[in-house]
C-alpha cells in the first residue's frame, strides 16, 4: 500500500481527457489528515473533476493514489464509505420532504440509529420545525445546510466538498466555517473548493489551479511569498483611463480593481515602476506600494497561465494529445 | 461489504415510493390509461390467417372422409399438424394452444352417410380469439355440399342433392358467443402493463440523471443491483393495481368470465412485470434523458403490440414476425392470460409459456446491470 497513513490524500499525475483535451493535468494533491485545504481556481478550471476522481466517480486517465489510505483506482467502494461528498450542485431529492431525504441518506449508509442520526442532525441544521417541508422549497442557502448536514450523516473521516457556499449569506458562511474548524478538530479531514477570498483565508493550505493544472500550492503565506509580487495601489476620482494602458505595459501582470483602488502588480520591481511612472506625476492619483494579498497573486498567476495556454493552444492549433 | 444489502434496497425502494405518490401524473397515467384504454379498444380487429394447426381424430378411414378432408385442406384455412387417437388428446392440444382446431369423424360416418343418414363432424375451435378462427368457421359451411361431388357417383348420385349429405358441427371453445372482447381484455392487461411499466422504468434513472441527484447517488455506498430491485419494485405494486383495474373494469363493462385461478394469474402477471421492468431499467441506463428513454419505450412497444397475437392473430402472420413475437414476454402472456381468463388452465397447462419470459427477464437483468455504471464518465 502507497498510502502514507498522514495524509488524508494522497495522489499524483492525476489527470483526465474528455475527447482529447486533459480539464485536468497531472495534478498533485496532498492534505494531511485532520487539514483543511481549499481548493481554488477560475470556473471550468477542473476542481469538480478532480473531487470526482478522489472519490471514484470518475476514472482517471492518468495518475495514481490514495483517499485514506487506500488506492482510489480499486478500492472506491470502500473509499465511498467514509467520504461525505458534497455535489456542487444540489443533489438531494427536490420532491422529497427534508426529514425523508435525511432519512434516506442514513438507510443507504445503514446508520445504525438512524433516527436519533436524523433527530440530530435536523436540530443542528435548526430545521426542526419544517423538516416535512419539500427540500424543493427550501432557499438556495438553506439547500447547501441540508446537504452538508446530509453528507455528515453517515461520519466521515474526510469531506470532499464541492463550493459549499455558493450563495449563502454571510452570517451562514461564518457559522459554516466555524462548524468545517470543529470538524477539522475531531481529526476529519477536509478539502473545500471555493471562489471566495476569504474563505481561502481561513483554510490551513490552498492549491490553485486553472486550466486543469496546479498554479500555487502551500499555505496562504507560502503562496504569497512564492509569488513574490510586487504590488501598487491606486486611489483617485477616475481610475478608469488607467486600465487599459497598464494592462498593455510591459512587466504589468495584473490590473485590478478593488473597490476605489487599483491594484497593480508584477515581478519586476522595475517595470511596474516604469509602467506607473507616466501616472505617478498626475495629482488626482495616489499611489502606495502595498503587500500582496492571495487574490493579487491569484490573478496575476490566471493572468501567466492563460497567456501559456493560449501560445501553447497556438502551436498545436487541434490540442490532441 | 461487496454483498447485497436489503436495507439499502429497502431506502431506495422506500424513497422511490414517496416519490412516485407525490408525482400526480404518474399516477394519474398508472390509473386512467388502463381503464381509457380499455374502453377505447372494446372494437376488434378482425383479420384473416390461414393454415390454422388442426388436429384430426378419425375414427373412421375411407375414401369420403379422406376427401372431406382433403377439401377442408384446400379451404386454406386448415393445417393438419396432429393425428391423434382419441378426442380428449386433440381437446388437451387445444388447451395448450398446439391447435386452434379439432377435427373428429365419428365411428360408421361412411356407412352412414352412404345409407343417407346425414352424420356430423365435429368440429371444435379455440374461440378465445374469435378473429383468428371466424373464417375457418365460416368456410367450412360451403363445404358439407361441395367436399363430396366428384365422390359421389353412379348409385350414390342421389345423395348429392340437398340437403347437404352430412353436417358439421362446429363448437367453440372458450368463447362460445365470438366475442371480440373476451380476447381483447386479456390482450389489454398485457399491452397495458407492457406500456406503462417500460416507461415508468424506463425514466426512473435518466430522471436521476437530469434532476443531477445521481452524482449523489453514485457517491453513496448503494450498489447496482439494489438501485435496480428498489426501483424496480414500487413498479410491480403499481402494476397489480392495474391489473386490479383492469379485471374489475373487464367485469363490470365487459362482463369478461375467469375461468382459472386467481392466484396463478397473479403469479404470472408477477414474472411478466419484472421481465418489463428490467427491460425499462436498461433502457434507463441507456437513454441520455427522459425523451430518449419514451422514444426507446415506444420502439419495443410497438412491436409488443403489433407481433404478439394481440392486434393480429399470431397465426396470420409471417415466419420471420412469428420469430420476433416469440421473443417478446407480451406474446408468452397473452397465451397464459387467455388460457388461464378463458380456458381455465391450471399451472401444468400454463409453464411452457413461462419459461420463455423468465429467459427473457434473465437477459434483461443481466443487461441492465451490465449497463448501470458506478462512475460518472
Ligand atoms: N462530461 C464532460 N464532458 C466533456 N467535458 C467536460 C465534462 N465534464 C467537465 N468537462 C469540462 O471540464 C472542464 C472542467 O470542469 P469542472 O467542472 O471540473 O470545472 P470546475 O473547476 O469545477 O468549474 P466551476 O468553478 O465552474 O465549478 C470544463 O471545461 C468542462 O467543460
Ligand atoms: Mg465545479
Amino acid at each position: 500500500m502507497s498510502g502514507d497513513p498522514g495524509y488524508a490524500i494522497n495522489v499524483r499525475g492525476l489527470t483526465k481527457r474528455y475527447s482529447g483535451r486533459a480539464v485536468v493535468d497531472h495534478i498533485d494533491l496532498q492534505v494531511r489528515s485532520g487539514r483543511i485545504c481549499g481548493f481554488l481556481g477560475p470556473n471550468g478550471s477542473g476542481k469538480t473533476t478532480t473531487i470526482r476522481m478522489l472519490c471514484g466517480l470518475l476514472t482517471p486517465d492518468a495518475g495514481e493514489g490514495t483517499c485514506l489510505g487506500m488506492d482510489i483506482a480499486t478500492r472506491a467502494a470502500e473509499i465511498r464509505r467514509q467520504v461525505g461528498y458534497m455535489t456542487q450542485k444540489f443533489g438531494l431529492y427536490e420532491d422529497l420532504s427534508i426529514r425523508e431525504n435525511l432519512e434516506f441518506i442514513g438507510r443507504l449508509y445503514e446508520i445504525k440509529d438512524r433516527h436519533s442520526a436524523v433527530d440530530h442532525a435536523l436540530e443542528r441544521l435548526g430545521l426542526v420545525e419544517r423538516q416535512r417541508q419539500l427540500a424543493g422549497s427550501l432557499s438556495g442557502g438553506w439547500k447547501q445546510r441540508l446537504a452538508l448536514a446530509a453528507c455528515l450523516m453517515h461520519e466521515p473521516k474526510l469531506l470532499l466538498l464541492d463550493e459549499p457556499t455558493a450563495g449563502v449569506d454571510p452570517k451562514a458562511r461564518r457559522d459554516f466555517w466555524d462548524q468545517i474548524h470543529q470538524l477539522a478538530a475531531q481529526g476529519i479531514t477536509v478539502l473545500v473548493s471555493t471562489h471566495y477570498m476569504d474563505e481561502a483565508a481561513r483554510c490551513h493550505e490552498l492549491c490553485y489551479i486553472a486550466y486543469g493544472k496546479t498554479l500555487a500550492r502551500g499555505t496562504e503565506r507560502e503562496i504569497i511569498a512564492q509569488a513574490n509580487l510586487v504590488v501598487w495601489s491606486v486611489s483617485g476620482t477616475n481610475l478608469n483611463p488607467l486600465v487599459e494602458p497598464l494592462k498593455k505595459a510591459p512587466g504589468v501582470l495584473s490590473v485590478a480593481a478593488f473597490g476605489n483602488t487599483l491594484h497593480i502588480a508584477g515581478s519586476d520591481a522595475l517595470k511596474v515602476e516604469a509602467a506607473i511612472s507616466v501616472f505617478r506625476s498626475d495629482a488626482q492619483f495616489q499611489w502606495v506600494r502595498i503587500d500582496a494579498n492571495l487574490e493579487d497573486v491569484f490573478i496575476s498567476l490566471i493572468g501567466q497561465a492563460q497567456d501559456n495556454f493560449a501560445s501553447s493552444a497556438e502551436r498545436k492549433p487541434r490540442g490532441g494529445a | 461489504m461487496k454483498s447485497f444489502s436489503l436495507g439499502r434496497t429497502l431506502a431506495v425502494f422506500i424513497k422511490e415510493f414517496q416519490q412516485m405518490l407525490r408525482d400526480r401524473l404518474t399516477f394519474a397515467m398508472a390509473f386512467g390509461v388502463p381503464v381509457l384504454q380499455l374502453i377505447l379498444f372494446g372494437y376488434a380487429i378482425n383479420t384473416d390467417p390461414k393454415g390454422l394447426p388442426t388436429a384430426i381424430v378419425s375414427a373412421d378411414n375411407s375414401v369420403l372422409t379422406r376427401s372431406i378432408v382433403v377439401a377442408m385442406q384446400n379451404t386454406g384455412y386448415f393445417h393438419i399438424t396432429h393425428d391423434v387417437a382419441s378426442e380428449r388428446e386433440a381437446e388437451a392440444l387445444i388447451e395448450l394452444g398446439e391447435v386452434q382446431f379439432m377435427v373428429s369423424i365419428p365411428v360408421d360416418f361412411s356407412r352412414r352417410l352412404v345409407r343417407g343418414e346425414r352424420p356430423a363432424i365435429l368440429v371444435a375451435a379455440d374461440a378465445t380469439d374469435p378473429s383468428a378462427s371466424g373464417n375457418a368457421i365460416a368456410a367450412l359451411g360451403q363445404l358439407t355440399t361441395q367436399a363430396l361431388t366428384s365422390d359421389l357417383k353412379g348409385p350414390l348420385q342421389g345423395l348429392n342433392s340437398t340437403p347437404a349429405p352430412f353436417e358439421i358441427r362446429v363448437h367453440r371453445r372458450y368463447n362460445p358467443e365470438g366475442l371480440s372482447r373476451y380476447n381483447i381484455v386479456p390482450g389489454l392487461i398485457g399491452t397495458i402493463l407492457t406500456m406503462t411499466l417500460v416507461m415508468l422504468t424506463g425514466i426512473a434513472m435518466t430522471r436521476e440523471r437530469e434532476r443531477g441527484t445521481m452524482e449523489n447517488l453514485l457517491a453513496t455506498p448503494v450498489r447496482p443491483f439494489e438501485v435496480m430491485i428498489g426501483k424496480i419494485f414500487p413498479y410491480i405494486v403499481i402494476g397489480y393495481i392495474q391489473l386490479l383495474v383492469i379485471l374489475s373494469a373487464a367485469a363490470l363493462l365487459f362482463e369478461v368470465p375467469m375461468q382459472g385461478s386467481f392466484l396463478l394469474l397473479f403469479g404470472m402477471i408477477g414474472v411478466f412485470m419484472l421481465a418489463n421492468l428490467a427491460v425499462g431499467f436498461t433502457f434507463s441506463t441507456l437513454a441520455k434523458n427522459q425523451l430518449q428513454a419514451m422514444q426507446m419505450t415506444f420502439f419495443f412497444f410497438l412491436p409488443s403490440l403489433l407481433l404478439s397475437g394481440f392486434m393480429f392473430p399470431f397465426r396470420g402472420m409471417p415466419e420471420w414476425a412469428q420469430w420476433i413475437g416469440e421473443a417478446l414476454p407480451l406474446t408468452h402472456f397473452l397465451r397464459i392470460v387467455r388460457g388461464i381468463m378463458l380456458k381455465g388452465n391450471d399451472a401444468t397447462r400454463v409453464m411452457h409459456e413461462l419459461w420463455p419470459m423468465l429467459l427473457f427477464l434473465f437477459a434483461a437483468g443481466v443487461v441492465a446491470l451490465k449497463r448501470y455504471k458506478q462512475t460518472l464518465d
